[in-house]
């Protein structure tokens, strides 16, 4: 076992957890990094291509307080307004911040480029060409925390859990993935950057390290969850031709520069029969184009291969290379000429709204124990405007780490028992046989989980299937996770890590099943359609925790803002 | 959709210091499939301890899936799986961890790195 101590550790190196680990350092903060994958490549940051959504205005006069405005309206009336405001508001300084880390945001005449997002009332997203916002994201953070001598990044440290003594956060207990050797880390604070969970559907944009780990530790620390229930579906996710190479939802960039029009199998247009304008300008908010898609295919309009067609083929040649550059040969790399075929499309899992539960200084209800990123809930409400997620990363992180470092420095390490970490340990112990022929494997029990959760919990749900999978979801814990066989393969065994992120898993499901029958009505991303309206009853937030065992769910007043509406300005370049 | 049509998968096995070997499987067919299909289609489905390293699944984003695919370097994800015999092995000039897992790790990111103490 190796013993590793430090002030604030941060489990998870994407946009959340990378600007934790620099605002800490900032403070004075010793600070250890930790990724089951590599550092700033392991998660969503990375694969990320397009808008970053911030009342920078330099494409027309903007000010934070619409942005707000915009976040709340797609809330739904569930944000949490106290983060969405303070997401829309320093989301304008940590952008500027990016751009003096030399991310390289997308420029005209010194001025940035902001385009116009779904749900935005201007053109408000800024990006780095072409479709690389991402891996520039990703770069840029990594650089600045490669520089500070006070920040170690642990790559291949795959995080258990969260030591909790006295009701406080003290540690966590990971893996070393290459050795298998136990690690404990000592820690005045910890903070949980480890991402979403959009991994435990069927058909998704997830990388394979976001099924929901930090919600499950969260969960098991004593943490509080919220408005569990409310996953992201994107509207137009690649479904065919078959493709290599190439993000699933990379349709959404290309809408966003040059519109593009979705038509049924019938080659007509549709997303105005359900209430929303489209018309190849791409304004359809999201919940309304999936809905729209969803309903055109189980009417018996779709295309072959269960979608709906993406096209292109309006638009000139010449417009297509100057938007998309490079990007046009990869696609004919894959057979794919925009301007004499469509593209099938259909909605994917794509973020979730709910999360771990916070204050505006990032804390959870367990002392020492911080959130950021993805992982928290609430800042976007029942949906998520596009471009909202890469500024809550880098906001959210730049206060865990900020108020961490702070919490830290108040606060004597407790040093912990090494027993702690057997205990932690223990349960799949008696599953590991050496050189077993294996038996069952934790990948087919995902596989089947995510089948689970997209049939059952997925765009649209009934009490019904809600029920159905949650009695499957038991069963899996209580049986099938218990009788499979690991083998005991070292170094490397993902195999065992398969394991503990299937028990993840399989408790996200649950909180996300659980929530799901609890709100009888539909508001934003969840849809039943067994209750198809929604209820003023149900304008709060739901909250799920850990409870001698079992899982408790609550409900909680919407926390409320009052603010007005600032006259936009134009940025004085 | 032809059904019929299998990869016969040879894949390396072994950890470092560990006298190699190569084990074979019969992995479906499926027009567009890549490598890494077949890779992840193994371990679900027949053996579980194979080891290989990935993240972003089809992006092309994370540059983990390196490995060698019929003597040839390249990324499993973008890789192009073939009907016939498909030889997958890991990067001849990194230190082999296991099955196809290299070190790619870079310099002190490994928390037990001499660095580190
Ligand atoms: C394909 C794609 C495109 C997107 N495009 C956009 C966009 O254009 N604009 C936008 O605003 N948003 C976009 N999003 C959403 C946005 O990218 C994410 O919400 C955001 O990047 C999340 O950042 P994060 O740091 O919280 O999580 P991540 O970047 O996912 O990082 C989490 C990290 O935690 C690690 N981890 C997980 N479990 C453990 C564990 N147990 N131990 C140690 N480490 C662990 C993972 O390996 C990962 O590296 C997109 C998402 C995807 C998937
Ligand atoms: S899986 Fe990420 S590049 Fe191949």
């Amino acid at each position: 076992m190796m013993r590793v101590s430090t002030d604030v550790f941060v489990v998870g190196a994407g946009g959340a957890g990378m600007y934790a680990a620099i605002s800490a350092a900032r403070e004075g903060a010793d600070v250890i990094v930790a990724d089951k994958s590599l550092v700033s490549r392991g998660g969503a940051t990375i694969m990320a291509q397009m808008t970053v959504a911030s009342a920078v205005g330099h494409e027309e006069p903007d000010h934070w307080t619409h942005h707000l405005a915009d976040t709340i309206e797609a809330g739904h009336g569930l944000c949490n307004e106290e983060l969405s405001a303070i997401l829309c508001e320093e989301s304008v300084t940590r952008i500027h911040e990016m751009d003096e880390w030399k991310v390289g945001w997308a420029r005209v005449d010194g001025r940035m480029t902001q385009v116009h997002a779904p749900g935005h009332g201007l053109k408000r997203c800024v990006y780095v060409d072409y479709l690389n916002t991402g891996p520039a994201v990703a770069r840029a953070l990594r650089g600045e925390v490669v520089q500070r001598p006070g920040i170690r990044r642990a790559s291949g440290l795959a995080v258990i859990e969260i030591v909790v003594q006295d009701g406080e956060a003290v540690g966590a207990v990971a893996i070393d993935v290459e050795s298998g050797e136990t690690v404990l880390v000592e820690a005045g604070a910890v903070v949980l950057a480890a991402g979403g969970l959009t991994k435990l559907y069927m058909r998704n944009s997830a990388s394979i390290n976001m099924g929901g780990e930090a919600y499950a530790m969260a969960l098991r620390a004593g943490a509080e969850l919220i408005d569990m229930e409310f996953v992201q579906f994107f509207p137009i996710g690649h479904l065919a031709p078959r493709m290599v190479g190439m993000d699933p939802i990379m349709w959404d960039p290309f809408r966003y520069k040059v519109g593009g029009r979705l038509l049924n199998g019938e080659f007509e247009e549709f997303i105005h029969n359900y209430g929303a304008s489209d018309g190849g300008t791409y304004t359809a908010r999201r919940d309304v184009a999936s809905y729209a898609i969803y309903k055109e295919v189980e009417e018996g309009r779709g295309s072959p291969h269960g979608g709906v067609w993406l096209s292109f083929d309006h638009i000139d040649s010449e417009v297509m290379k100057e938007k998309f550059g490079p990007m046009i040969g990869r696609l004919a790399k894959n057979g794919i000429d925009l301007q004499k075929q469509a593209i099938e499309v259909f909605p994917i899992a794509h973020y979730h709204m709910g999360g771990i539960r916070v204050d505006k200084k990032m804390r959870t209800r367990i002392p020492g124990l911080y959130a950021a990123g993805e992982a928290v809930g609430g800042a976007n409400g029942a949906t998520r405007l596009s471009g909202n997620a890469i500024p809550e990363a880098f906001v959210f992180g730049e206060r865990a780490g900020k108020f961490g470092a702070a919490f830290a420095k108040n606060r004597k390490r407790a040093s912990i028992d090494e027993a702690a970490t057997k205990t932690v340990l223990s349960e799949p112990k008696a599953q590991l046989k050496k050189g077993a022929e294996p038996d069952g494997s934790a990948t087919a029990l995902m596989t089947e989980l995510q089948a689970l959760m997209w049939d059952k919990v997925g765009l649209f749900r009934t009490g019904e299937k809600l029920d159905q999978a949650l009695a499957r979801i038991r069963e899996m814990q209580n049986d099938d996770l218990r009788n499979i066989t690991i083998p005991d393969d070292e170094p490397f065994n993902q195999a065992l890590l398969d394991w503990y992120e299937l028990r993840a898993g399989l408790l996200c499901a649950e909180s996300v099943t659980m929530a799901a029958i609890n709100r009888t009505e539909s508001r934003g991303a969840h849809q039943r359609e067994d209750l198809p309206d929604a209820s003023p009853d149900f304008e709060r937030n739901q909250t799920i925790k850990m409870s001698g065992g079992k899982m408790v769910t609550g409900w909680a007043d919407v926390p409320r803002i009052s603010y007005t509406l600032e006259e936009k300005q134009a940025a004085v370049i | 959709m032809s059904e019929e049509l299998e990869t016969k998968l040879k894949v390396y096995r072994g950890a470092a210091g560990e006298e190699p070997r190569y084990d074979e499987f019969d992995v479906p067919h499926e027009e567009g499939a890549s490598v890494l299909d077949a890779l992840v289609w193994v371990r679900e489905n027949q053996d579980s301890s194979l080891a290989f390293r990935y993240s972003c699944v089809s992006a092309n984003a994370c540059k983990e899936c390196m490995i060698l695919v019929d003597g040839k370097v390249n990324y499993a994800c973008t890789a192009r799986l073939n009907t016939g015999t498909v030889t997958v092995e890991p990067l001849a000039n990194k230190t082999l961890v296991r099955d196809l897992v290299t070190d790619i790790v870079p310099p002190k990111e490994r928390l037990g790195s001499a660095e580190d103490a």
